[in-house]
């Protein structure tokens, strides 16, 4: 740098070898911190797996595959099965993705594609917002807003038009996995649109202005050359969304009844992992009833991995034809 | 005079040199008793600056954990230690832990049924049998048979119970256990239990607000919380007949009928007693019988013997229930073993 900077020297001057090296040796140093960056997050991992495998050695002596695929939960007879919680954490999520990506993907490509810039800031202020109101409140707003205006407007109606269905049959009591669902759909929307828009907005114009050249409207544009353009971006989003949809522990142990049955009826109360371990993890006495709840972490773990999985399988199987189209 | 003064300032500064040098008394475990344990930690601190007991309500089950592991100075629970948890302790610490008693504190039912603002009567049965799923229309005989002139809906009964392991769901389901044998075989007692029916709520403010939200609803909850927040609660039938409900005097008076062993293991759940109020139990300190920092010991010593003494004059104000006489004067002798 000091060499190109002084006008006055010769023109055949070179760096020095030495400062060449420098150079290389920075590259190193960032080199190696980089790497000490990148294998933190390996090891957190691993820690974490390691824990919750070490420290559950107990009852996957004693019930193996059972817990998985038993769904008796007796801290009393110390018999514990988590194919309840597993089944709420799943139904719960799914339906929360199926409920909030429609909304937020919709939202995203307005506030990216069609709407004007002065509102489309303003909006993303607000949904930033919304992304960093913290779980609890979520619900509070669930349990003293939503639920009462579930029952008394949105379920009578369900059961008047699609009551014939097992999933809408049985009473309702406000609390209930189709509650939880809908709290969750409504923490997981601003994940959706505010990653969604930013990698809508990091499309090149020229993809746009080549569609619109060629005679495209500007919802053909957006939805056959942005969008697809954009999607491994949102699909991201959508993974993002996921992940705190199975994980989130406060607002859904608030609005979904806590009971640990497997009902076809989605007006039943659930109930799911990170819920139960939050819930009985403070008095949870004895080495197997807390080993039972660490293996419960552990199951979460591989589930998360597993609807992950799925998830990735869905896009490759469905990735190639969006791009053709 | 410049020297007086001179001396005095000295005086002061050496007073506070003295005094400044805290100690400081770590304890852990139930929530239920923290209004109270705070109160009196503060006040303790108030009196005798230099003393600071820092108290976490981490619930019961971390208290034992933690005065096991010995990462606290004493622990709290709402239920006694188990023998095996005793045994742990002994291995892990080598000296044997001892129970406390400190204030009473009771379950009551809580209900929303429409049209009915009695307060109910409830018999052991009935309430047995509703938590058990058996009796599950509010104008089934046993419910209605105490409840002479209440009209009661023949609507479902939902059942709200605790969702969270704790102190509460231990009393209630001890309590269950003791009077109906079908309950005692099929679910037991336990700070989290196999709840036969019901939805679970966190907290009592979760039991209370889905009882709230729910008609034809009954849950549990803690007496100092309904009356904190004005609610109405049913009476319980106790063993000798009355339906009493829950005072602190009715609370206080479960702990008068039953024989107290010397290491205060004991649920006073369904006491004997004429005027005790059935679903009441003691919370307890978690002291170990040896402890070997000098100055610890001391503090801990001297608050006990404060608890038992001015302490307890302080429950009222909070409404937790305070100790008999009979058992005040027992664990001031069973003070003795600490050392």
């Amino acid at each position: 740098m000091a060499s190109v900077s002084t006008p006055l020297a010769p023109l055949e001057a070179q760096p020095s070898p030495s400062f060449i090296k420098r150079l290389h040796a920075g590259d190193a140093v960032a080199h190696t911190i980089t790497l000490i960056a990148a294998s933190s997050i390996f090891l957190v991992t691993l820690l974490l797996v390691y824990y919750l495998w070490s420290e559950s050695v107990l009852p996957r002596q004693k019930f193996g595959w059972n817990f998985i695929f038993t769904s008796v939960w007796d801290p009393v007879a110390g018999q514990f099965g988590a194919l309840p919680f597993v089944f709420g954490t799943a139904v719960t999520a799914i339906l929360a993705l199926i409920i909030s990506v429609p909304i937020g993907l919709g939202a995203a490509i307005f506030l990216a594609e069609l709407a004007p810039r002065r509102i489309s800031s303003y909006m993303t202020f607000l949904i930033e917002l919304l992304a960093a109101v913290p779980s609890v409140i979520y619900g509070l707003l669930g349990i003293t807003l939503l639920v009462p205006v579930l029952q008394s407007h949105v379920v009578p109606a369900l059961k008047a038009t699609l009551g014939f269905l097992p999933i809408f049959s049985g009473p309702f009591y406000g609390v209930s996995i189709f509650s939880a669902s809908v709290v969750l759909a409504i923490m997981i929307v601003p994940f959706i649109v505010s990653v969604s828009r930013e990698v809508l907005l990091a499309v090149p114009t020229e993809q746009r202005e080549a569609s619109l050249a060629l005679g495209s409207t500007r919802w053909e544009t957006t939805w056959k050359v942005v969008v697809p353009y954009a999607s491994r971006g949102i699909y991201g989003s959508i993974f993002l969304a996921l992940a705190r949809a199975l994980g989130e522990t406060m607002a859904v142990t608030m609005v979904i009844g806590n009971t640990p049955r497997i009902q076809t009826s989605l007006l039943a109360p659930g109930y799911t992992i990170a819920a139960v371990i939050a819930s009985e993890f403070t008095e949870a006495t004895g080495d197997l009833y807390l080993q039972a709840l660490i293996e419960l972490g552990l199951v979460l773990f591989a589930l998360t991995i597993l609807i992950n999985g799925i998830a990735q399988l869905l896009i490759l199987a469905t990735g190639p034809r969006l791009a053709r189209s | 005079m410049m020297r007086r003064m001179l001396c005095a300032t000295l005086g002061v500064a050496l007073m506070t040199g003295v005094a400044s040098a805290q100690i400081n008394v770590t304890g852990a475990g139930a929530t239920f008793p923290n209004p109270m344990y705070s109160k009196w930690f503060n006040e303790y601190h108030k009196q005798f600056p230099n003393i600071q007991i820092n108290y976490q309500p981490i619930g019961s089950g971390g208290g034992i954990k933690q005065v096991t592991e010995a990462t606290v100075d004493f622990g709290a629970s709402d239920g006694p230690m188990t023998d095996d948890q005793i045994k742990e302790f002994k291995v892990k610490r080598g000296t044997n832990i001892l129970h406390f008693p400190t204030v009473l504190g009771a379950d009551v039912p809580t209900y929303n049924i429409p049209g009915v603002t009695a307060e109910l009567n409830f018999t052991p049965e009935a309430l047995a049998g509703i938590f058990l799923g058996k009796i599950t229309k509010w104008n089934d005989a046993a419910i209605a048979g105490p409840n002479p002139g209440v009209k009661l809906p023949a609507s479902d009964i939902v059942v709200v119970h605790r969702s969270d392991g704790s102190g509460t769901t231990y009393v209630w389901t001890d309590y269950l256990s003791k009077v109906s044998p079908e309950w005692n075989a099929k679910v037991g007692k336990g700070t989290s239990v196999n709840w036969p029916v019901g939805l679970g709520g966190k907290g009592n403010e979760g039991v209370a607000g889905q009882v709230k939200l729910t008609q034809n609803s009954i849950g549990y909850v803690e007496l100092i919380y309904a009356k904190q927040n004005k609610m109405s609660y049913g009476k319980v039938k106790n063993r000798s007949g009355a339906f009493i409900k829950a005072e602190l005097a009715s609370v206080s008076a479960a702990a008068d009928g039953v024989t107290i062993p010397d290491d205060f293991r004991v649920s006073i759940t369904d006491s004997p007693a004429k005027t005790a109020y059935p679903v009441s139990s003691f919370t307890w300190l978690l002291i170990p019988e040896e402890i070997k920092d000098k100055q610890k010991l001391k503090v801990i010593q001297d608050f006990l013997k404060w608890m038992l003494g001015p302490g307890q004059k302080m429950t009222e104000t909070l409404d937790f229930a305070p100790l008999p006489a009979p058992v005040v004067a027992k664990e001031t002798k069973a003070l003795a073993k600490v050392h």
